[in-house]
């Protein structure tokens, strides 16, 4: 008797040791496998039209309008002017680019912490990252006026025997961006290959079978292809995530190496990580809450993962208000009275004072709802606070540009802004192709990552009962 | 059967069982077979006797070229061939190029650590003997396959099955090129 007992607790761990699964997944890893590529191999559903028709519209037809006739005309047809010289370009330049940064923070950042619980919405948050990069660079190329000279960016020697001046962070914008765009696609690609191969695996037609087997690289899940393959996700992913910290660092250079009152600021390139990561995780729960509904994926992203990124949305809400408190207090303690007036303004100004009260109700007060449990577990609310918290942080870029341009240093250079109908195209047009790509995205790729699912799974443990091991050890 | 014969295949259906399988192989002496399985499994590298990957080293290669590199063309750029004065600061100071040669060291680096996985596992490759199997489709879904090359030394068809067998597996086949 005693004797088995012995055996018995040998076969448990001990209670610190003791998880619960990852997903509460337990139909095996075929049946997992077959629920997981449903969407990528199935009929195309109605709603993906619905969504795809109008998002592909405006990405074919009003951006490419929108760049042709601003590109034709100049940017004059932007409501940009002397002094507000940075409108909705910048401000959407710097919101996409904040969007993209939860992704790359839940893919690379959450992978070297060990949180498991990531692999259900890592790949669907790179994919927003890698599509929103594509859009934020769209806008510093055509905000530059001349198009047709934008290659004086890049230290290209052609005719002129001048080059960049590196010293500069609106150069230091250029490659950071770039650099951006690069590592989170190879980044996301790799991720890919094993679920391509996955694919090509199962692929019915001929067509189908050499798209996905091409891109899959040859992939045959060998055991010396896992070991290398792992060591480059770690590296990448180590390197990804220096990214998460560096681009909107240097975004909020761009800001705070000028001398503009509520620009000239040392938290700015905190300040704009911060908000990236917060605007982000906005973007991630807009992206998940429906589509877990709609591709039958309730089971793979529960209700715990959105109350996880529920609860870092809380914490970086948290880090907004912190920093918009140090803004309005070191405006004060500065002495400096243009900082006083900007960030008076910010609150009872003539033009733009609902800026600031949107950036502290929405990006400060609005996530401390998700401190209640009823509320990061009721996913229509969770919806609209997430559509808020986007709409907060463009507020708030809009705030920071505009409204710190718009009055400078010469009461008599100050001028308001108001935008214009082709900035709101424009705007649309970006929405427009950041939609178009994810639906074709959710629609013939794996939108979960189908093997580090499975590799987290009871079933994938060679050392768990389920994974085969008799009496828990192999 | 046409064609010269590839290796031996055989079918597990527990990562557990792989695993053990790996053990008996390795013990045997065997020096060219590999285990395939949908997702990397826990232990299998210590099995198989995996060194450190070479990628990291890829990665820190083309980190160290890409930053070094991109001083020297921050230095030659706006220090020597168009030198830029701005506000009375040095020429070219490594600060001043620090930014720009870290970015591209990340970029540098990200690139080496693709490149690597791609040269270490030899990709492209589209095709492989093992993809004529109907059963290696599964490899990649929840089945796990072990497969002993035939030009291993050790390799004697009826000796390697026996052996297969007895590691459980639950389907051997002869794969040909």
């Amino acid at each position: 008797m005693a004797e088995s007992l012995t055996q018995l607790e040998a076969l448990v761990p001990p209670r610190e040791l003791r998880r619960g699964p990852q997903t509460p997944y337990q139909r095996g890893l075929g049946g997992l496998t077959d629920h997981l590529t449903a969407m990528a191999e199935g009929k195309t559903p109605l709603w993906w039209w619905i969504l795809f028709i109008p998002a592909a519209f405006c990405a074919a037809v009003v951006l490419p309008s929108m760049l042709v006739y601003l590109i034709s005309t100049g940017v004059g047809v932007w409501g940009n002017n002397v002094p507000v010289a940075w409108g909705w370009d910048i401000i959407n330049f710097v919101w996409w680019v904040g969007v993209a940064h939860a992704g790359t923070l839940i893919s690379a950042m959450l992978f070297l912490t060990r949180q498991h619980w990531r692999t259900a919405i890592g790949r669907a948050a790179e994919a927003m990252t890698v599509f929103s990069v594509m859009c934020a660079g769209l806008y510093p190329a055509v905000h530059v006026g001349r198009v047709w000279w934008a290659w004086y960016l890049f230290p290209i020697p052609l005719t002129t025997d001048m080059w960049p001046q590196f010293r500069s962070p609106l150069m230091w914008d250029v490659f950071a961006v770039n650099t951006y765009l690069v590592v989170s696609s190879l980044f996301w690609y790799m991720g890919l290959i094993p679920d391509l191969a996955l694919l090509r695996d199962r692929a019915k037609t001929r067509v189908r079978k050499f798209t996905y087997g091409l891109f899959a690289l040859g992939w045959t899940g060998s055991a010396r292809q896992w070991h290398n393959y792992e060591k480059a996700y770690l590296v990448l992913s180590g390197l990804a995530t220096l990214l998460v910290f560096t681009v909107s660092s240097i975004v909020g250079m761009d800001f705070a190496t000028s001398q503009l009152a509520g620009w000239h600021e040392t938290i700015f390139p905190f300040y704009f990580v911060a908000g990236a990561v917060f605007c982000g995780f906005g973007m991630v729960l807009v992206l998940l809450i429906p589509l877990r509904k709609w591709c039958h994926l309730e089971d793979i992203i529960t209700l715990r993962h959105i109350d996880r990124v529920c609860k870092m949305t809380l914490m970086m809400g948290c880090i907004m208000g912190y920093i918009y408190v140090m803004e309005y207090f070191i405006a004060w303690y500065s002495g400096s009275p243009y900082d006083a007036w900007v960030f008076g303004h910010r609150l009872f100004g003539h033009y733009y004072w609902f800026g600031g009260w949107i950036m502290i109700g929405v990006n400060a007060l609005l996530p401390q709802l998700f401190w209640i449990k009823k509320v990061r577990q009721n996913l229509k609310l969770i919806f609209v606070i997430a559509v808020l918290i986007n709409i907060g942080m463009w507020f708030e870029r809009f705030t920071i540009i505009v409204g710190s341009l718009y009055q400078d240093f010469l009461p008599s250079s100050w001028h308001p802004f108001y935008p214009t109908w082709v900035d709101a195209c424009t705007f649309l047009g970006t929405l427009g192709v950041f939609f178009t790509m994810y639906l074709l995205f959710v629609r013939f790729l794996p939108m979960i990552a189908v093997s580090e699912v499975k590799a987290i799974t009871p079933q994938a443990d060679p050392h768990h009962p389920l994974g085969g091991a008799k009496g828990g050890r192999p | 059967m046409n064609g010269t014969p590839y290796g031996l295949i055989a079918e597990f259906d527990s990562p557990a069982a792989v695993l053990h399988a790996a053990e008996k192989v390795r013990d045997a002496g065997f020096r060219r077979w590999d285990v395939f399985s949908p997702f990397p499994v826990h232990g299998l590298d210590k099995v198989m006797g995996f060194r450190n990957s070479l990628v990291g080293w890829f990665a820190l290669v083309f980190g160290a070229a890409a930053f070094i590199g991109s001083m020297l063309m921050i230095w030659y750029m706006n220090g020597y061939d168009y030198p830029i004065l701005t506000g009375g600061k040095p020429m070219f100071s490594p600060p001043q190029a620090l930014v720009p040669s870290y970015i591209l060291l990340v970029l540098a680096s990200a690139v080496g650590a693709f490149v690597g996985m791609v040269v270490m596992n030899r990709f492209p490759r589209l095709y492989h003997p093992l993809f004529k199997n109907s059963r290696f489709a599964l490899a990649s879904r929840d089945r796990f396959f072990l497969v002993i090359e035939t030009a291993d030394p050790k390799f004697s068809e009826i000796e390697t099955r026996a052996l297969l067998e007895s590691a459980g597996s639950t389907y051997i086949e002869l794969v040909v090129e």
